[in-house]
């Protein structure tokens, strides 16, 4: 088992857990998830590390958890950044073709991809990820593979994420300290909507929401292509802080509070009900109104969702989404959650299933997972590529690492 | 004060003239008669012969002769402005026969500081409408200087219409290590000539969407600290897309970043009679993309020296807090019967507040070259002193008010300010960069934001 190069790691530096998954490649290609590494996370606020030595311990409990629960070797893995520093924009290259016959060759696609990558960014900013939407020919638009075409004028529109090239560096920082390597960095949010969404939600169009504790990454997909990424740094820590403000608890009552009676919505039902909490002797202590619990919770979220919504508007992409939202994250776990999030995009909300793959049940269900089980998945689309990059002629491109090829290292 | 001059734009033909006060304003003109040909009429005024001599304008004015004998102040403004108020009536003369005066000048030295906010009100007299454009000196000449400069804009802002104030020190933004002297102050000259040229382009091209000095005012008026200008120009096939480009490549425009602040934008465009709807359209479209939330004005002209080309000029006023304009801070003065005589107020006061705006439609504007985000000044805080009252006069008001005894004693009453009754403190976000998204600190509770009651 050791030394497999079927094995692809994925780690998830998140705000309230660090989570590595291991997966491993099946003889049909597949993903097989065989081992999972969960440790509480202390040392990061709001997706991005503010105590290094901290995340390192963290990183490293989970890391071993995992290789332990999937009896490998862990060297390198995918890793997933975010923060609210993540941002994208939508790009376009040109390239003119100069062959007498004008046809479109596989060196004119790489130049005009190249001439796409050439962005303008602050000099503080790297790339994150530059993925390909869509060719167009001499106009013509909409065109997946303009190889083997003809055309004077060959155009791309890629989709660029980038971050601040600094806040990026300290999570790989933080592996590297711990003699891992570092394959790939990816964007959580990507990362989640590759574990979450099938080819057909993509095409029709799709919206994937990742709530964590400290972010809520949202990707959006039509057409099958990447339209529009983003962070929002507010995550469940923050409805946790409400709570704790609001109520006048201390924080870890709050949030145990959230998960034993929260919910995205106000009812009826609630209305006038109260619990009372208990100190550590037995004795009633407080008594809380769970109307008030849920309109303060109910407030966060929605409010989650109309920023969300708004900027989606804004970019012009809610229109194209078809099929409706899927939630992912720890936020997922919140009861009447997908009924705030249609209420507000006015489409269907679903949480997010990681159906693509096999392996543990366990880990497979959780919608907490799904960053870190897409990390997975992206590392096994690149383990698919290098090798078909060694056997060029027996290898079958899927749509999907065809869609992740032009992936830079970040 | 006997000014109750309301300075009209007049049908076409548009007179304009550029007088410039002081050295500095002197080589910028120099430089604007050298490069650009506009149908405007040049004027310089200084108290130094020596440099009036250099100059190639013709058209020149010495003030001071007697006193200072032509070797100039010496970097005194007091003595400037003294100088200046003496010889008043002459420069109104010099500034007559315009309906706008562009008034160029480098702050921060003796002529321009002091002489130039006495120009700007000669002007006006004169009934013309005075645009400003100033630059201000270098930090390395030092705060002395600097204070000056500062002290002189803010008289100048009050004296004239308009103010587009240009920071020397941004222009290393603009310069690189190799720059030389001379190709640095080659630049500030260049740019002063871009303000001035882009504005009367805009006022005076036939326009088919006009934009004039109301559309001008809409725009800058009360916006105190940050409005920034910029102009593109392009030609070729692709012009539209690469005008919008090169303007949102501009520095002045902190990269196009000012766009996306800002609050409102005028927009002018210039083009051949080739100029298409689809040309128009793409560069607002363009635009608007940028700009978040802001409000755009646009004026589309046509100029066939523009044949094949598109010119670009947009005004942006930027996303700052808006604050009521000095007109509107000043509180009405009580109520003076005509034949009351109103005694002219000290000096100082006259000379800083010589000709507040007689209707709010022409408020004190200022407009800054580069958004200086550092040295944003407050807006004035200028309250009108009470006028001197003959002692019938203010026995007649003291009686008015003691009738409506109750309501007078409320308002004198020292009132105890409320305290906020919760501290919204951020709890475990206290450390962390905040989460600000359009303005809101994301990171306090929704609930509270919204107002939201919990009973």
């Amino acid at each position: 088992m050791f030394d497999s190069p079927s094995i692809v790691v994925g780690l998830d530096i998140g705000t309230s857990k660090i989570c590595a998954t291991v997966g491993e490649l099946n003889d049909s290609g597949g993903l097989n998830i065989i081992g999972l590494g969960q440790a509480k996370s202390r040392g990061v606020r709001k997706g991005e590390i503010v105590d290094l030595a901290l995340t390192k311990d963290d990183i490293r409990d989970a890391v071993v958890e995992a290789e332990q629960m999937a009896d490998v070797e862990i060297r390198s893995v995918y890793l997933g950044v975010t923060g609210a520093h993540v941002t994208c924009f939508n790009n376009r290259g040109f390239h003119s073709i100069a062959s007498h016959d004008r046809e479109i060759t596989e060196e004119d696609v790489q130049d005009v991809l190249k001439n796409a990558r050439a962005i303008n960014l602050p000099a503080e900013n790297r790339t994150v990820h530059v993925i390909r939407q869509h060719f167009a020919v001499d106009g013509q638009e909409h065109i997946s593979n303009p190889v083997g075409m003809h055309g004077a004028r060959v155009e791309v529109d890629v989709h660029v994420v980038h971050g601040h090239f600094n806040r990026l560096q300290n999570p790989i920082a933080a592996v590297r300290a711990l003699q891992l390597d570092v394959d790939e960095v990816v964007f959580t949010g990507l990362a989640s909507s590759l574990a979450l969404l099938t080819s057909e939600q993509k095409e029709l169009g799709s919206i994937v929401i990742d709530i964590g504790s400290g972010t809520t990454e949202y990707v959006v997909y039509a057409k099958g292509i990447i339209k529009h990424t983003g962070v929002l740094a507010v995550g469940g820590d923050h409805i946790s802080n409400d709570l704790a403000f609001g109520l006048k608890l201390p924080l870890g009552r709050a949030e145990q509070l959230k998960i034993d009676h929260g919910s995205a919505l106000v009812e009826e039902s609630a209305k006038g009900q109260v619990i009372t909490i208990s100190n550590d002797l037995g004795l009633p202590e407080k008594t809380i109104n769970i109307e008030h619990l849920r309109r303060i919770m109910s407030a966060r979220i929605e409010e989650i969702f109309q920023l969300i919504a708004a900027e989606l508007d804004a970019a012009g992409v809610l229109d194209q989404v078809r099929e409706g939202v899927f939630i992912c994250g720890g936020g997922a776990r919140i009861p009447q959650i997908q009924r705030a999030a249609s209420m507000v995009f006015g489409m269907h909300a679903y949480i997010g299933k990681t159906n693509l793959m096999s392996g543990l049940k366990s880990a497979l269900d959780q919608p907490e997972f799904a960053g870190a089980i897409g990390l997975a998945r992206f590392g096994s689309f690149e383990l698919k590529k290098r090798s078909e990059d060694r056997r060029p002629l027996l290898g079958i491109r899927s749509t999907l690492s065809q869609l992740l090829r032009p992936l830079t290292r970040g | 004060m006997s000014i109750e001059t309301v300075p009209v734009i007049k049908a076409a033909p548009l007179t304009a003239k550029v007088i410039s006060v002081g050295g500095a304003g002197s080589n910028a003109l120099d430089h604007m008669t050298q490069t650009a040909s506009l149908d405007l009429i040049y004027g310089a005024i200084h108290t130094n012969r020596r440099v009036l001599g250099d100059s190639r304008v013709s058209n020149q004015m010495l003030i001071g002769a007697r006193r200072l004998h032509g070797m100039g102040t010496g970097g005194d403004p007091e003595l400037a402005r003294t100088i200046a108020e003496e010889e008043f009536e002459a420069v109104k003369k010099f500034c007559s026969d315009a309906d706008l005066v562009f008034l160029v000048t480098g702050l921060g030295g003796g002529t321009g500081t002091g002489a130039a906010p006495v120009v700007a009100r000669a002007a006006k007299e004169a009934g013309a409408l005075v645009l400003a454009v100033a630059t201000l000196p270098f930090d390395f000449e030092g705060p002395r200087r600097k204070k000056q400069a500062d002290n002189g804009l803010r008289q100048l802002k009050s004296a004239a219409d308009a103010v587009i104030c240009l920071p020397n020190q941004k222009l290393f933004q603009l310069i690189d290590e190799n720059t030389s002297l001379l190709e640095a102050f080659k630049i500030t000259n260049d740019l002063l000539l871009q303000g001035v040229k882009g504005v009367w382009q805009m006022l005076t091209r036939p326009g088919l969407i006009k934009v004039d000095f109301a559309y001008l005012y809409a725009v800058v008026r009360g916006c105190h600290a940050e409005s920034t200008f910029a102009a593109a120009e392009a030609q070729g096939e692709n012009r539209a897309k690469e005008v919008v480009a090169k303007l949102l490549a501009s520095p002045l425009l902190d990269h196009g970043k000012s766009l996306c602040e800002a609050q409102a934008v005028l927009v002018s465009l210039v083009g051949g009679p080739d100029m298409t709807m689809a040309d128009v359209n793409r560069v607002m479209e363009g635009l608007t993309r940028q700009t978040d939330s802001g409000q755009i004005i646009m004026g589309a002209a046509v100029d066939s020296a523009f044949q094949g080309r598109l010119g670009l000029t947009v005004v942006v006023s930027r996303n700052t807090v808006r604050l009521p304009t000095s007109a509107e801070d000043v509180p009405a003065p009580e109520p003076e019967h005509d034949d009351d005589p109103v005694p002219a107020p000290p000096l100082e006061n006259r000379f800083e507040h010589a000709a507040p705006s007689p209707n709010l439609l022409q408020p004190q504007i200022e407009t800054t070259f580069f958004a200086d985000r550092e040295n944003t000044r407050p807006p004035s805080r200028f309250v009108a002193p009470a006028p001197e009252l003959t002692p019938q006069k203010k026995a007649e008001i003291l009686t008015q008010q003691s009738r409506s005894g109750k309501t007078r004693k409320a308002v004198s009453k020292f009132k105890q300010q409320q305290l906020p009754l919760e501290i919204i403190s951020r709890g475990r976000f206290e450390k962390s960069q905040p989460t600000i998204h359009r303005g809101e600190d994301l990171d306090v509770p929704t609930y509270i934001r919204r107002g939201m009651a919990l009973n």
